[in-house]
């Protein structure tokens, strides 16, 4: 056990936890977006930032270990400040409209959707390219999970990766191509952890389209017709 | 699409199979030699034969701005727009070539255009690391590589008041021969691995590559990190806008760099070696393989070998991290630090990784001892320390000084502000670092009186803008530089430069809108604060410290140094000079796969996505 400050409260925990799992064990709220159980942490988003006595930078505290004595502020001024900018510069790169937690911090943090004007957006059209789910990467917040789980954290499919680099990053295929002709097995991993409707079912994505449910199953999106996929694939 | 014969692909990259995905950066680079550009069926190829996923190569390719993933042409010409260069009319130069070719003139921030019958390829570049020869031109011409009027390097400007590291630059490559034994290694190898590091240690040697870490401190937690494989590494992956020492460095005296890295290789124990060239100098890598097979020859290179990797134009690669997973085949991402790369380096093991003038110091500490190297500078900033002087200054050049000397006296050497100007500003340590005035001339340049005055040393970088400059459009420069150069691995860097960017470019253009210092000084804030490395932790270094000397500058559209720029005579010499190389060679087909017309779908990465 070790015992450290948050923002003036005295906290004992067990020895290897984050300085998140600290704060949210008791009580106190840290953000986060990237962050997810089932995926290695990244610490990309800087969203959970905190500012610990001592270090010259903010702290990502879904990755950085609790230590004895340490002291930390989770509501800084430089904190608030990050956050803030993090979630405007957000508003203003991304269709946000699906993300519902976001907008919830947004608020928390005053954060001005229309804090950049003439800001560069990140548009993608959608891509409808297989039976089981549908792209829209202009919905997409690069929170890296979806290549995560198709690689290493779950699948060892390798079907996803990026594109560009800097602002100008996307997620894709091998030279673009459409799903059906890449590795991918069409497991729903990558639907499961994205949080934004970046990814989203075909079906959900039909049925908003404004499609009845019989309208859907007649198109057979089923397991039938996913194998006949596979098999179209050499 | 059409067919791609594969054939002479296969036994190009078969050496690099039993690397397995570290291999995947020098196959690239053989393909692209064969076939101009990387194809689809060629990346497959290369893909499968290494066992790399389809969707990571892509990754890769996509990554690094000097992979292609559609068609270039046969010839590139990459005229560097960054201010340096800028300072000598590079966008000048970058619109009449294009003109002269029927491309579109594009403004420094576009990207590269191609003629129709893909003989010619003439793009914007990052700093190509040849300031004081701006503006810079590098070209690729049916696989050769020129610089400049078509030189096979880049000339070596050095002056200074000492010799030490430069002692063997300025006149070509110094042969084994030449350079003599490799006394500093002898020594070590009669002393204990532990002394050597302690020699290091008393030396007060501090890194030279911007992070000024104390070298003897990072060899000891190698030697003592447990395992028995360890890696040195000398980062030539230079950078940093400004920058051109290690160019020098390793192009006139290649051998004091490997003495370095054999010296650390025996303190540490480590058996293997890479150097990490950039890949915007290729003319190199044949001076370093040609030196390390003296050395070989010689047997200094017994039990440790040391291997060459090429990056490929991302400036990200520079970053230790970053520089590990260029070498383990990855995108360029830095990262999470601890675990430090003492413990946690290449492929996870214990790595020393240092910058090439650091390592050309450890030669010298060794052969004449601690005490003696200390005689050299001043006492907390020991040795002999080199500055790369471009802008505005009548001799610019490669300045070697001893820690200690002011500003005042560098800038005297180098001939003062050029054509009698007023000295307005200094760009201090590169991109990353911060302005400088007149206020500043007497500053001490040493590690504590920089760090006190608020300038950061970086990589050595003093480039001098005289008072007819307008130092928005400098801005407007280094904000498009870190935009294109963020790995976007974490959203303050990854968005902060694009919107940093955005506001600096209509700062430029005089049209601040209400608010812009606020939100200009929110993203630099949350860029230094929040991002995961330390290219967005000083994306915005340089701009807070203007708006610190200049606040008129981002809060209206005051007229302030908006005047005409004067035109410099003689500066059409260069293009003329490119222009008839170009007009002998072109037409001329480079490769079976490039004669043939291939029409594909032009991929993101020289498109732009959206305006
Ligand atoms: C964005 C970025 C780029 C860098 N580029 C270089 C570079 O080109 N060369 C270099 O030696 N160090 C560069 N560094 C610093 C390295 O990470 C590292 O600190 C250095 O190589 C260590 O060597 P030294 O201790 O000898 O300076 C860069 C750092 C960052 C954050
Ligand atoms: S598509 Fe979804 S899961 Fe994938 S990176 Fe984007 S937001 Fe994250
Ligand atoms: S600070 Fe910039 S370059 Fe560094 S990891 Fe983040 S996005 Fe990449
Ligand atoms: S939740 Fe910690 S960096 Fe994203």
């Amino acid at each position: 056990m070790i015992t450290l400050t948050i923002d003036g409260k005295e906290i004992t925990i067990e020895d290897g936890k984050t300085l998140l799992d600290a704060a949210r064990e008791n009580g106190i709220d840290v953000p986060t977006i990237c962050f997810h159980e089932a995926t290695t942490a990244n610490a990309i988003c800087r969203i959970c930032v905190v500012e610990v006595e001592g270090q010259r930078v903010l702290q990502p505290a879904c990755i950085v270990k609790a230590g004895a004595g340490m002291k930390v502020q989770t509501r800084s001024e430089k904190v608030i400040r990050a956050r803030r900018t993090i979630l405007e510069m957000l508003a203003s790169t991304m269709d946000l409209s699906e993300a519902d937690d976001i907008q919830a911090m947004m608020y928390d943090y005053g954060a001005s959707s229309s804090r950049f004007p003439d800001a560069e957006r990140r548009e993608s059209e959608v891509k409808d390219d297989n039976p089981m789910y549908v792209r829209d990467y202009s919905k997409c917040l690069l929170c890296w999970r979806c290549v995560q789980v198709c690689a290493d954290d779950a699948q060892y499919t390798y079907a996803i990766n990026f594109e560009g680099r800097g602002y100008e990053t996307q997620i894709g295929t091998f030279f673009d191509k459409p799903i059906p002709e890449t590795t991918c097995v069409l497991c729903g991993q990558c639907v499961g952890v994205c949080p934004t409707g970046a990814l989203k079912p075909k079906r959900e994505f039909l049925l908003e389209q404004g499609m009845s449910p019989q309208e859907i199953s007649v198109l057979n999106t089923g397991r039938k017709n996913r194998s006949k996929v596979k098999s179209q694939r050499s | 699409m059409s067919e791609i014969d594969l054939a002479p692909l296969k036994p190009a990259i078969e050496k690099f199979i039993p690397l397995g995905r570290s291999g995947l950066l020098p196959a690239l680079h053989e393909a692209q030699e064969i076939y101009g550009w990387l194809p689809e069926q060629v990346a497959d190829e290369v893909a499968k034969s290494l066992r790399v996923p389809l969707a990571d190569v892509h990754g890769v390719i996509e990554f690094y701005a000097l992979f292609y993933n559609e068609p270039i042409g046969r010839k590139v010409i990459r005229v560097c727009t960054d201010p340096a260069c800028a300072l000598k009319d590079a966008d000048g130069l970058l619109n009449r070539l294009c003109k002269k070719h029927d491309l579109e003139p594009h403004p420094a921030e576009g990207h590269g255009q191609t003629t129709g019958d893909l003989s010619l390829t003439i793009e914007p570049s990052p700093c190509l690391g040849m300031c004081e020869l701006a503006p810079a031109v590098w070209t690729m011409d049916d696989g050769r590589w020129t610089v400049g009027d078509g030189e096979a390097r880049p000339r070596s400007v050095v002056y200074g008041s000492i010799r030490e590291l430069t002692k063997n630059c300025g006149d070509g490559t110094t042969s084994l021969k030449q350079y003599g034994e490799y006394k500093g290694l002898q020594k070590a190898l009669t002393m204990q691995p532990k002394a050597v590091v302690e020699e290091i240690k008393s030396a007060g040697l501090v890194g030279r590559g911007g992070a000024a870490f104390p070298t003897g401190i990072k060899w000891e937690g190698a030697a003592n990190a447990p395992g028995d494989q360890k890696f040195v590494i000398c980062n030539a992956d230079e950078s940093e806008p400004g920058t051109f020492k290690d160019r020098v460095l390793l192009l006139d005296d290649p051998h004091r760099t490997i003495e370095g890295m054999c010296i650390a290789a025996y303190a540490i124990g480590a058996r293997k070696g890479y150097i990490y060239v950039r890949g915007e100098y290729p003319y190199i890598v044949p001076v370093l393989e040609n030196a390390l097979n003296e050395a070989r020859e010689a047997g200094y290179l017994n039990g440790f070998d040391i291997e060459i990797r090429v990056g490929a134009g991302a400036y990200i690669c520079g970053e230790e991290t970053a520089l590990f997973e260029s070498i383990e085949g990855k995108r360029g991402f830095p990262r999470i630090k601890p675990p430090f790369p003492t413990t946690h380096g290449l492929f996870g093991k214990p790595t020393v990784i240092n910058n090439v003038e650091t390592l050309c110091n450890v030669p010298l500490i060794l052969e004449r001892g601690a005490a003696e190297y200390r005689k050299i500078g001043t006492e907390k900033s020991p040795g002999p320390k080199l500055f790369c002087v471009s802008g505005d200054v009548t001799q610019p050049g490669l300045y070697e000084v001893p820690f200690g000397v002011t500003l005042r006296e560098l800038l005297d050497m180098a001939g003062g502000v050029a054509a009698g100007r007023e000295l307005q500003s200094v760009l201090f340590g590169g991109a990353a670092g911060a302005f400088a005035t007149s206020e500043h001339l007497d500053v001490k340049m040493t590690f504590d009186d920089l760090r006190a005055a608020g300038l950061p040393l970086g990589s050595g970088v003093v480039m001098v803008f005289d008072e007819t400059r307008d130092m928005r459009d400098v801005l407007k420069r280094l904000g498009h530089f870190f935009a294109h150069e963020s790995c976007g691995k974490c959203y303050p860097c990854q968005m902060g430069t694009q919107r940093q960017m955005e506001i600096l470019n209509r700062i430029a253009e005089g049209k601040v809108e209400e608010g812009d210092f606020i939100r200009l000084q929110d993203v630099g804030w949350t860029m230094t604060d929040a991002s995961i490395c330390g290219l967005g932790q000083t994306a915005a270094s340089a701009v807070l410290s203007a708006m610190k000397l200049w606040p008129e500058l981002f809060k209206d559209d005051g007229r302030r140094m908006r005047d005409e720029k004067p035109v410099l005579k003689g500066e059409n010499r260069k293009e003329a000079a490119i222009e008839k190389k170009a007009a002998k060679k072109s037409g001329k087909p480079r490769s079976k796969a490039a004669k043939k017309k291939t029409v594909v779908k032009p991929m993101k990465k020289t498109t732009r996505r959206k305006k």
